[in-house]
């Protein structure tokens, strides 16, 4: 009786046996020169909304499992150094997440609403790993935050701990299939395509665990743990040079720098290996990053250059002989294949990969470098009042930000112009929407994501100004008289003792 | 590689699944988004603190289920997935950034003083208003249909914007008033929770008129569901929907004249149980109302198996913990600062 359905004639939206198989076919009416706009402005948009959002787990990542840390080592040895650290950065976290979770959000449903077509092909494929990743990830996260922000006086230490513990687990799982997700768009693996040229997957290990997987996996969770480790070195070296929160900002500064020490240098090991990942299953890429137009044995490593895409070729070029080569086929007479061994259109854009890498690679050089400092300053035993060295680590605050952030544009629009490598093109995934529709919506997300952004940024940092601990507890000099306000507490009403009943 | 469609309906089991998890998600953030549409209008400034901290452990949770909701579509119905999202668009997005705005004044209200304060105060409101007039316009927009041409939309871009899909956003900005109020009855007390029962009678009597308005305009805009409804031998199966949809706002007015403080909150819930039972019946089979249904949007098989499996483990377990989380901040809210 539904089948029924008069109005579907009223629609005209009645589905012939045809009809529905005929993938990848947007609007008719859509000409082609908007189709181009939609698909540019889709692409600003996405970019902007996903670079904007990994900024925050970038930051959470680490900074949960850092809690979980300092909060066993509060447990351990019930010191209240740690309790007020814990404080102090559980707050930070709150609003760090508070803009994570709702620049995530929005993620979820732009795959629907601006790569409609992609969504309809590879749903099959990926869409299981966003659903595991909600499942398994986002409500656990979610859910236990709750407790770990205002749960401390309703449930027992231990509990309060196992929820730290719970979110720390569940931030690291939801990168897990997140970059699942994304590594299965670099490397698609386990799919087979039915005759409707929609994607269907015959191997779950080979989709979960695809090629580049591992090795982006690692990556970023290390370079979120960076991140974070960044963070906290530069804003104990921040109290440590203002004579501040001094023990407090020695447990941060020195687990910071713990971090600097043995994770750093470990990152350029990373990178290497994931590299040659990429360079077997998207060379092009590598291409891209190496400025190679033109195929050569012994290819140099560009320091600098500037790329031509028109023209093909590379202005002010200052490079290294045969670096490249040996990095890339560990041999100095290796062949380093050129972008001009595929035809024009698959090739990526080249600048924007090329100046990324560059940025990328450079920081993650200085926080090496800052390891090495460290370990050189904590034999001396000058680790925490070498003034310089806590200019070096303020000035590095933001590093693993820049990093994560040139990372992403390498691998993403390295990808380019393929959405899912060797199968889609970017330019026949998009949605058929108008792009005037587009335009507006990427002007609010600007808009609107800049303001919150603002915001929030002015609350961390409010929250830094404020340091751990009671500001009623802090002296000035050692007469025991309070400390006059400082310039950065202005324009603040005085924060009443609250008890110290929640964090 | 495993699919179990011999022995299992997978598309009927995750249709089942979706429908559920929008419920949740409808009746879990509707409360917390009606506490936020009424945020302005409480008497007092204590009286914002206790709102607000009557949700501010569960919000994040609850919102969960819209991630949820997008992320399962995505998975388990690609298509349907494809074709809705597109139609739309903008109130997608307009409510994407109204819950943007709401979910960071959760955070930043707590932190700001003074002046500032009042902005995070309009950005909770609007925000929650915006989101819920918007999830009424997806609503509206569903019931009047979708074009598809093909695998894909093939609208304008503007059929959200309809007198009919206007009422819809508007009785789902009071409906979701109607959940907030009964959970501030419940979870208030003093001033706070006498200002709430006033607003519950309030809202009562719009959420009564409202859906009158659109139980008449669903099946005059659209004959295939007047002849659902109204066929025999369907009306003897259905009649008892608006019935009881008529006894539970009858219980839920003397619920409110009486003081009573639990009650009314789960007879909410029981209100927007039937009218989503009814819509539900109104729009089976389709996932894509009247062009798509869930059989033809349904992913691989493999896909929606393996989804199962994890929904089959996961699901329990979030329920039991939302549960939990609810336990823990169980009983009256007070208006002391988290922070």
């Amino acid at each position: 009786m539904i089948d029924d359905y008069t109005l579907k004639k009223e629609y005209g939206v009645i589905i012939r046996p045809g009809d529905i198989n005929s993938r990848g076919q947007g609007s008719p009416a859509a000409d082609k020169e908007s189709a181009m706009d939609v698909v540019l402005l889709s692409r600003i948009q996405f970019g902007f909304t996903v670079a904007y959002h990994i900024l925050f787990p970038a930051f959470t990542i680490g900074l949960a499992s850092w809690l979980a840390v300092v909060e066993w080592r509060w447990l351990a040895t019930g010191k209240k150094v740690y309790e007020d650290v814990y404080r102090m950065w559980v707050k930070i976290f709150a609003v760090t997440f508070g803009m994570g979770v709702v620049s995530g959000v929005v993620l979820a449903y732009q795959f629907g609403t601006n790569w409609s077509v992609f969504a309809d092909k590879v749903g099959s494929m990926i869409g299981p790993m966003l659903g595991f990743e909600v499942l398994t990830a986002f409500f656990l996260e979610a859910s236990f935050l709750g407790i770990m922000l205002f749960g401390m006086d309703r449930v027992s230490p231990k509990m309060h701990f196992a929820a730290t513990i719970i979110v720390a687990c569940g931030t690291v799982l939801s990168a897990f299939w997140i970059l699942s997700a994304n590594s299965w768009m670099q490397t698609p693996g386990g799919y087979a395509i039915d005759a409707d040229g929609g994607l269907y997957p015959v191997n779950w290990l080979e989709v979960i665990l695809n090629p580049s997987f591992p090795y982006r996996f690692v990556h970023m969770v290390v370079a979120a743990y960076l991140t974070t480790a960044f963070v906290v070195g530069g804003v104990s070296a921040y109290y440590l040079w203002r004579r501040r929160h001094e023990p407090q900002a020695r447990i941060m500064f020195g687990m910071a720098m713990i971090m600097a020490i043995f994770v750093a240098p470990l990152q350029p090991f990373i990178g290497d290996r994931h590299g040659l990942n990429t360079l077997t299953y998207q060379p092009a890429k590598v291409s891209a990053i190496e400025g190679a137009w033109e195929t050569k044995r012994g290819a140099p490593l560009r320091l600098f250059a500037w790329p031509e895409q028109a023209e093909g070729r590379n202005k002010y070029v200052l490079e290294i002989p045969k670096l490249s080569s040996l990095i890339l086929t560990h041999s100095w007479d290796g062949e380093v294949r050129g972008l001009k061994s595929w035809p024009k259109d698959d090739w990526p854009p080249v600048a924007p990969v090329f100046f990324a890498f560059r940025a990328m690679v450079g920081l993650g050089i200085l926080m090496a470098l800052t390891g090495l400092i460290a370990i050189v300053l904590f034999f001396r035993k000058r680790l925490f009042d070498t003034r310089w060295f806590q200019w070096w680590c303020m000035a590095l605050t933001p590093a693993g930000f820049l990093a994560v952030v040139s990372g992403w544009i390498v691998t993403e629009v390295g990808r380019q112009p393929y959405v899912a490598y060797g199968l889609l093109r970017t330019s026949e995934a998009a949605s058929p929407v108008a792009g005037s529709h587009v335009a507006v919506t990427l002007a609010a997300f600007i808009i609107c994501y800049l303001f919150i952004f603002g915001a929030g940024s002015y609350y961390i940092l409010h929250l830094i100004a404020k340091g751990p601990g009671k500001p009623e507890e802090e002296t000035y000099g050692t007469h025991g008289v309070r400390k006059p306000p400082l310039l950065t507490d202005l324009g603040s009403e005085p924060e009443p003792d609250q008890g110290g009943s929640h964090v | 590689m495993f699919s179990f469609t011999t022995f299992l309906d997978l598309p009927l089991i995750w249709f089942a699944l979706i429908i559920l998890a929008i419920f949740l998600y409808v009746i879990l953030d509707g409360f917390d988004l009606g506490v936020g549409i009424l945020f302005p209008f409480a008497p007092s400034e204590k009286c914002r603190d206790r709102m607000m901290n009557s949700i501010a452990p569960f919000w994040d949770g609850n919102e969960t289920w819209l991630v949820l909701g997008g992320g399962g579509l995505f998975a388990a119905f690609p298509l349907a997935y494809a074709v809705l999202m597109p139609a739309l668009y903008i109130p997608v997005i307009v409510m994407l950034l109204g819950l943007a705005f709401r979910g960071v004044a959760f955070e930043f209200r707590f932190k700001a003083a003074g002046t500032t304060r009042k902005l995070w105060d309009w950005s909770f409101n609007v925000g929650s208003l915006v989101a819920a007039f918007c999830q009424g316009l997806f609503l509206g927009t569903c019931i009047q249909g979708i074009k598809v041409q093909g695998r894909s939309f093939a609208g304008s871009g503007f059929e959200w914007l309809s007198g009919f899909s206007i009422m819809t956003g508007l009785a789902l900005v009071c409906g979701y008033a109607l959940l907030g109020s009964t959970w501030l009855i419940m979870k208030t007390e003093d001033d706070t929770q006498q200002w709430a029962r006033r607003c519950a009678k309030v809202f009562l009597v719009l959420v009564a008129a409202f859906m009158i308005l659109v139980s008449l305009g669903t099946p005059l805009i659209n004959p295939g569901i007047k002849q659902f409804w109204f066929s025999r031998p369907n009306i003897l199966y259905l009649f008892p929907l608006p019935l009881f949809a008529a006894g539970i706002l009858a219980f839920l007015w003397l619920d409110l004249r009486q003081g009573r403080e639990y009650r009314p909150f789960f007879l909410s819930l029981g209100l927007f149980l039937m009218n989503y039972l009814g819509l539900g019946v109104s729009l089976w089979p389709w996932l894509v109302p009247y062009a798509i249904t869930y059989r033809q949007a349904a992913a691989a098989p493999q896909s929606q198996a393996l989804l199962l499996i994890g929904a089959a483990v996961c699901l329990p377990v979030i329920l039991a913990y939302q549960a939990f989380s609810y336990f823990v901040f169980r009983g009256k809210t007070s208006d002391e600062g988290f922070y």
